[in-house]
Formats: C-alpha cells, sequence, structure tokens
C-alpha cells in the first residue's frame, strides 16, 4: 500500500483550446489533512473533480488508493465513489428536498437501514453540524447560506467515506461559523483516522489552512507551485506563497 | 470577391459542423437514456412523480383547449359546408380529427409549452448548482435518476391528456352540435359509429405517446446541456420548447404517413 490515496502523474487538462491543469505530479497522503491553496480560478475545483472521476485528464493518471481513476468504466467508478464523501462549493443540496431528506438521500439508496435508524443516524448528523430540528424540515431555499453547507457536510458523512472533499467548505461563513466547520472537519478526521481517513480540502482561507492542515498544496495557474507539510510552508521563500501569507 | 465566397464557405462549413456535432451529441444522449431505462434500478416511484407532476401541470390547459378547439371545431365545419346537408358529417369529421390529429398535436404543444419547459429548467437549475455533480459523486446516474423517469413520464403521460383531450373536445362538439345547432343526437352518434373505428383513436394514442417521448428527450437534453449560470437555464428552457414544439408538428407529417400504412 502507498502511503499516498490520492497520486497525480503527469496530469493535464484541457478545456477545448485552454490548457486548465498542467503536468501535475504530486501524492495526497493517507491519513492526513491535506489543503489545496490557490486563487480564483487557478484549478482547485477541477483538480477536485479528477480526484472523483467527474473529469477525466486529457492526459496522465490520477491514482486514488491504488487504482487509476480515470481507466474506469462507467459502473466500476460508480461504485468506487462509495469511497468519497463531497462537501461542494455552494453546498448543491438537491433543491426538491428538505435538509433532512437531503441527509437521509444517501442512506436510503446505498443502506437497508430501517426507517427508524435512518432517523436517528440524520438527526444525530445534522446536530452534530449544529441544524436544529426546525431546520431539518425546511428546504435548502429557506436555510441560509452557512445552515447550507453544514448540511452539505452531514450529508456528505452520511456514509461514513474514507476520503473526504471539501471545496471551498467556509466561503461566505462568518468567522465563527468557520471555525466550527473547521473544528467539525478536524473532528470528523480524528475520528476516522484509524481507518486510513484523508480529508482534502480547498480553500483560500490562509490563516484556517495553516492551523488545520498536516499538508499544504499551492496552485497556480494550474501549475502545483508548492507541496509541503503545513511547518515548512510557513518558511516557503516563493514570492507568491509570501505575499498570500502576509494577507 | 474570391476572399468573400470563400468566408461563405468557410461559415457554411462552420455551421455544418456545429450542427453535426449537436447531433452527434444528441444521438448520444438518447443512446445513454436509453441505456439507463433498462438498468436496474427501477425508480418506479420518481416515474409516478413525475406523471403526477405532468398530469398536474397540463390538465387545466388540456381541458380548456380541447373544450374550445371540439366547439369552434364543430361550428366551422358546420358553416363550411352548409350548402350540403351537413348534419350528418359533423359528428364523424369532428371526432376523427380529433382523435387522429387534434388530440396528440394540441396536446403535445401543451405538454412541450408546459412539461419541456419544466424538465429543462429543472434539470438545468441542478447543473448549475452542481447538484448533478452530487447525484454522480454519490454514484447515482443523472441520466438515471433525471432524465428517464421524466421521458418514461411523458410517454405515459402524453396518451392519457390526449385521451382526456379527445374525449372533453368530443364533448365540447357534441353540446354545440345538439345545443345550438340542433342537430339530432341520435343522428350525431349514429354517423360517427358508421364512420369511425378503434383504430383511429389507437393511432392518436400512438403519436401521442411518441410525442411524449420525443418532448422528454428534448427537454431532458436541453436541461443536461445548460451552462453558465441563471442565464443559461433560461436559454436551455427556451430551446427545449421551441425544439419540442417544432419537433411534435414535423414529426407529425412522417408520423401520419407511417401509420396510415401499418394500421
Ligand atoms: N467544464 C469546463 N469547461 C471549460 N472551462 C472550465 C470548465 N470547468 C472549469 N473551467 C475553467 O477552468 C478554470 C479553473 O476553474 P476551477 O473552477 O477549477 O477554479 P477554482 O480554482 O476552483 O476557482 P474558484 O476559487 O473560483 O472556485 C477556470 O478558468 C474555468 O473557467
Ligand atoms: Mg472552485
Amino acid at each position: 500500500m502507498s502511503e499516498y490515496s490520492v497520486e497525480f502523474k503527469n496530469v493535464s487538462k484541457k478545456f477545448g483550446e485552454s490548457t486548465i491543469l498542467h503536468d501535475l505530479n504530486f501524492g495526497i497522503h493517507e491519513g492526513k489533512i491535506t489543503t489545496i491553496l490557490g486563487f480564483s480560478g487557478a484549478g482547485k475545483t477541477t483538480l477536485m473533480k479528477h480526484i472523483l472521476g467527474l473529469v477525466k485528464p486529457t492526459t496522465g493518471e490520477v491514482i486514488v488508493k491504488g487504482t487509476t481513476i480515470n481507466e474506469l468504466g462507467e459502473l466500476p467508478l460508480r461504485e468506487f465513489r462509495r469511497n468519497f464523501g463531497m462537501v461542494f462549493q455552494y453546498a448543491a443540496l438537491f433543491d426538491f428536498l428538505t435538509s433532512f431528506e437531503n441527509v437521509a438521500f444517501p442512506l436510503r439508496e446505498f443502506t437497508k437501514l430501517s426507517e427508524k435508524e435512518i432517523q436517528d443516524k440524520v438527526l444525530g448528523l445534522l446536530e452534530s453540524v449544529g441544524i436544529n430540528r426546525e431546520a431539518a424540515y425546511k428546504l435548502p431555499s429557506e436555510l441560509s447560506g452557512g445552515m447550507r453547507k453544514r448540511v452539505g457536510l452531514a450529508r456528505g458523512l452520511a456514509l461514513d467515506p474514507h476520503i473526504m472533499l471539501y471545496d471551498e467548505p467556509t466561503s461566505g461563513l462568518d468567522p465563527i461559523t468557520t471555525h466550527m466547520v473547521y473544528d467539525l472537519m478536524k473532528e470528523t478526521h480524528l475520528r476516522n483516522i484509524s481507518r486510513g481517513f484523508s480529508s482534502i480540502i480547498i480553500s483560500h482561507d490562509i490563516h484556517a489552512t495553516i492551523k488545520y492542515s498536516d499538508y499544504i498544496v499551492f496552485m497556480e495557474k494550474g501549475r502545483v507551485v508548492e507541496h509541503l507539510d503545513t511547518e515548512s510552508f510557513k518558511r516557503s521563500e516563493n514570492p507568491v506563497i509570501r505575499r498570500f501569507l502576509e494577507l | 470577391m474570391v476572399q468573400l465566397v470563400l468566408k461563405q464557405i468557410n461559415s457554411i462549413g462552420e455551421s455544418l459542423i456545429s450542427l453535426v456535432n449537436g447531433l452527434g451529441d444528441f444521438t448520444l444522449f438518447v443512446s445513454r437514456t436509453i441505456f439507463w431505462t433498462f438498468k436496474p434500478p427501477y425508480r418506479v416511484k420518481l416515474l409516478f412523480d413525475q406523471i403526477y407532476f405532468m398530469g398536474n401541470k397540463s390538465i387545466f390547459i388540456i381541458f380548456l383547449t380541447s373544450v374550445f378547439t371540439g366547439a369552434v371545431f364543430a361550428m366551422q365545419i358546420y358553416l363550411g359546408i352548409k350548402a350540403i346537408n351537413p348534419d350528418s358529417f359533423i359528428g364523424p369529421i369532428v371526432t376523427i380529427a380529433l382523435a387522429k390529429e387534434l388530440a396528440p398535436v394540441l396536446s403535445g404543444l401543451v405538454v412541450a409549452g408546459r412539461c419541456g419547459a419544466a424538465m429543462a429548467a429543472q434539470i438545468g437549475s441542478m447543473k448549475v448548482t452542481e447538484q448533478i455533480d452530487a447525484l454522480e459523486v454519490m454514484g447515482i446516474n443523472g441520466y438515471q435518476y433525471l432524465a428517464v423517469p421524466r421521458i418514461l413520464g411523458a410517454m405515459i403521460s402524453m396518451p392519457l391528456l390526449s385521451a382526456i383531450f379527445l374525449l372533453v373536445g368530443y364533448t365540447g362538439a357534441w353540446l354545440i352540435a345538439t345545443k345550438v345547432l340542433m342537430i339530432d343526437p341520435t343522428l350525431y352518434t349514429q354517423k360517427i359509429s358508421d364512420f369511425m373505428n378503434l383504430g383511429m383513436v389507437v393511432e392518436g394514442l400512438i403519436k401521442a405517446a411518441v410525442f411524449g417521448y420525443l418532448i422528454g428527450v428534448i427537454g431532458t437534453y436541453q436541461g443536461f446541456n445548460v451552462t453558465g449560470g441563471a442565464e443559461g437555464v433560461g436559454k436551455g428552457t427556451n430551446m427545449a420548447v421551441v425544439w419540442g414544439m417544432i419537433t411534435v408538428l414535423v414529426i407529425d407529417y412522417f408520423l401520419t404517413t407511417f401509420l396510415a400504412q401499418i394500421l
């Protein structure tokens, strides 16, 4: 078994004429919290979609837990995706379902839990992210942006994934909620670490990143500029990173 | 001059390429939806939800359209052939026209406008807000979960709605014929059964099912192809309606020719 849960080998991605990812070569350590840091448009979301097999690289391979994911066929890929939990940038809650039903959705699809067990698990998950009973039965359109994020987090955790991906989980949240969400991600990580759980967070919040991450991948214009453990990152001499750090 | 001609040829070439690309995309979409229709799990509840939704969305307009179509049509035929003692003809002419053409085509136009648009809007907004990605991440196929129930739903709802159209339109015509034009009700129904057969009703229902399928495929295809925010959703919705309606009208011609040969 490799020390990496995810590996990029010579990965490039073009959309039409424009190259969004340039020849990426790096690994994401298993059992760690890794943050992918970078400015808007750097290609962070696109990178994450490669990990999930939602987007295929133009060249190169993406290896997740020893499986070359871009070579998997449609059905094995679907099966494989159960390894992942994902929290989307704008939560991506199903707008036709209540918070409760959103979190229950993966449980209803993929487990044989009874209605009572689902009820308990969902309410437990919602409570752990700070969503009360009243909000649980509201539609996403009736919730604030922060509450939607938290429901999205609960939904991502429902199936006990091995790799948890967060696309800017705290953008648009107030500082207190931001810390709560980070604490929650950390807690989730530590709770699951014994089964080789990896957390991958996309962010442009430098301070929270330094506080909570084990490794930092810094991206700029589709390239990985630095990939370091947090301590070394803080001492990086790279001018762009220095600028980012001094914000 | 040569430059200009070359430019023309170039632009024709480009439109051709994009048309072929579009058709290729569409064909791919159609084959994927067919593949996922036969792949378990079969999402029966979603299918019934869609049938209910589509019925709910169009039934009122279908009622309104059909009762007036029947009534106006009866009146027009009466006025048009007044000279040759129309009493025996109005019933069969109106009913045959309703059964074979008016019910499926007008229901199709209503459903394309109401449901085709709704399909593109719902799926399109799910696309731009990453909800379809969220489904995919959970290992659920978007075509299976979103497109298949809508396509099958439209295929089932359309004959039902078309049958309602026929029934209500028939009633509208009957009311005008017997209560306003004072045609003898016994003669009216007698003549209908002289000239009509069940095959004509079946023909209309087959048409309706085909239209339903096409409206469903076009509406969901437009939804899945939405790009770029709310504006894109509006554009996709619009395309779904326009292409849905055009397709119903054009395919009706070919279907009529085809069904005339086999029925
Ligand atoms: N499907 C696509 N087709 C064409 N271009 C795309 C597509 N997806 C992303 N891009 C382009 O790729 C670039 C990187 O996008 P991406 O969403 O990965 O950036 P990001 O780092 O996540 O930015 P942000 O912080 O704003 O979310 C952008 O210029 C975007 O326009
Ligand atoms: Mg992004």
